[in-house]
């Protein structure tokens, strides 16, 4: 009988894993051992972490978007569907067909949730769509005075992004000389600037150097959009003239409409063999878990090499030994030139490395090496 | 601590990033008026982190308790 793994989202989580599996089980593949279906809801492979760059501009979309097949190995069987339901009773996933497996890995991941607080989606801009990023890149490039207020809700994927954005937009603004005449304002929710104390303290004084303004304890509640004030929990008003916002995420409609996640939708797994608790045979990897560490495609990519390790461990009869010791890898962009970089897991905490153009230079180099990612060959 | 009934209890042992503070901003604003989330931490940071963001919100420390390296807090939704 063939063994049938079904990988439910084929972002970076997902795409990595099928094709790591393909490469590994070529031969159990062509021999009908082993079946990996991989079920994407879109054609397009979006790069995530370039929408930052898409906004300051520096590449063009197109860039950072591949085919979905262009990606993906040719021993794996990728369909594109949009699942509604996933039933670990009956070891099924559901869309316009439906998937029997044996094995499933759900890589659905986070999506920043406009309607978290009112009058945000008519009120803000974000950088955490595609098309966010560019209506954010041409207002950008539009704006000559006034204040940009950035604001932070919990959780959101990738958490060096707000504070990149703040370092970045500080230099896109000195460049073109409109810095003088244009007031950027970063809040957090909690009382610094960064969750991680040593990320807060790489940050705050380049705030302070280059009068980039913020306030603490920060938590959004509501936008009005047509007097262009924010509100927040303590009832004060914050005007802005542009509001960028990275809004509290959920994880996928399906995984909400499933009932097998928390209450935002994540899927309660184990931290060291990304199962899901209570199920022997479903695993989840990337931001879909409700793990309580950074929701990075790093995460995602660590996390892919023991979860692949350990399905192929079990096709095999062998015991699953791999282990997820929690490691992550994010850059953080200090402006347009250079960058610094953190690295930590479950029990090692993170120290910024020293800022460099070169950090700046390999976070570059890894925006394009990261197909080679994807395809589960580096 | 058996006379606080917790409602919802959150695993942040060994998280750096975001960090149980953050998690704990999460499970509050999900959780119903009354509610008391608690979180465990190994990060000897939440206990002042924690205590802070909490007084600021208006919201109740219900306990606060640690065994060698391990932080036990409970917060009780106010408002
Ligand atoms: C602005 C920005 C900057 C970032 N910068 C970095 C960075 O510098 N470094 C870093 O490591 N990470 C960064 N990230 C985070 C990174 O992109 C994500 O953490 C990563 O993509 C998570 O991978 P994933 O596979 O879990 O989720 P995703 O890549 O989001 O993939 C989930 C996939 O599941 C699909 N899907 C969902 N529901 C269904 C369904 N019902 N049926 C079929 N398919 C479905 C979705 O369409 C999607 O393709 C950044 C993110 C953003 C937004």
């Amino acid at each position: 009988m063939t063994k049938k793994i079904v990988i439910l989202g084929a972002g970076s989580a997902g795409t990595m894993v099928a094709n790591r599996l393909a490469r590994q089980l070529g031969d159990e593949i062509k021999k009908r051992e082993v079946e990996v279906t991989l079920i994407s809801n879109t054609e397009k492979h979006i790069y995530q972490p370039g929408y930052l760059f898409i906004a300051f501009n520096e590449k063009p979309s197109e860039h950072f978007i591949r085919k979905q097949e262009a990606l993906v190995h040719r021993h794996v069987n990728l369909v594109y569907d949009d699942v509604e339901k996933i039933d670990v009773e009956k070891k099924m996933v559901k869309g316009k067909k439906q998937y029997q497996y044996d094995y499933l890995v759900v890589a659905t991941g986070s999506h920043p949730d406009l309607d978290s607080v009112p009058g945000l989606r008519e009120g803000a801009h974000n950088f955490y769509t595609l098309d966010g990023a560019e209506r954010l890149r041409d207002d950008l490039a539009a704006m000559e005075k006034g204040k940009i207020l950035i604001t932070i809700d919990v959780p959101h994927k990738c958490p060096a992004a707000p504070l990149e954005l703040a370092l970045m937009l500080d230099d896109y603004y000195r460049k073109n000389g409109r810095r003088k005449d244009i007031e950027i304002k970063y809040s957090y929710p909690i009382g610094r600037i960064h969750s991680l104390v040593p990320v807060a303290e790489w940050a705050l004084p380049q705030f302070e150097k280059r009068d980039i303004k913020y306030e603490t304890f920060f938590n959004l509640e509501e936008v009005d959009p047509k007097r262009k004030v924010a509100i927040t929990m303590d009832g004060s008003e914050h005007h802005y003239d542009m509001l960028i916002t990275i809004p509290a995420h959920t994880g996928a409609k399906a995984v909400l409409d499933s009932g097998i996640g928390d209450e935002s939708g994540f899927i309660p797994t184990n931290r060291t063999t990304l199962k899901m608790i209570d199920q022997d045979d479903v695993y989840v990897i990337g931001d879909a878990t409700n793990l309580p560490i950074s929701k990075a495609g790093s995460t995602a990519h660590y996390q892919s090499e023991s979860l692949v390790a350990n399905i192929i461990s079990r096709l095999t009869g062998r015991p699953e030994t791999a282990v997820y010791n929690g490691k992550v890898a994010c850059f953080l962009e200090n402006s347009l030139e250079d960058a610094s970089m953190i690295t930590f897991d479950y029990n090692n905490p993170p120290q910024p490395a020293e800022t460099s153009d070169l950090l700046h230079w390999f976070k570059a180099v890894y925006n394009e090496l990261y197909w080679l990612n994807a395809k589960g060959i580096l | 601590m058996s006379e606080v009934q917790v409602t919802k209890s959150i695993d942040a042992r060994g998280a750096y990033c975001p960090g149980p503070l953050m998690e704990l901003v999460k499970g509050i604003k999900t959780a119903q008026v009354g509610d008391v989330v608690e979180v465990l931490s190994t990060d000897k940071g939440s206990a002042v982190d924690i205590p802070e963001w909490v007084n600021k919100m208006g919201h109740e420390i219900a306990y606060l308790e640690n065994e060698g390296d391990e932080f036990k807090i409970a917060v009780k939704k106010a408002k």
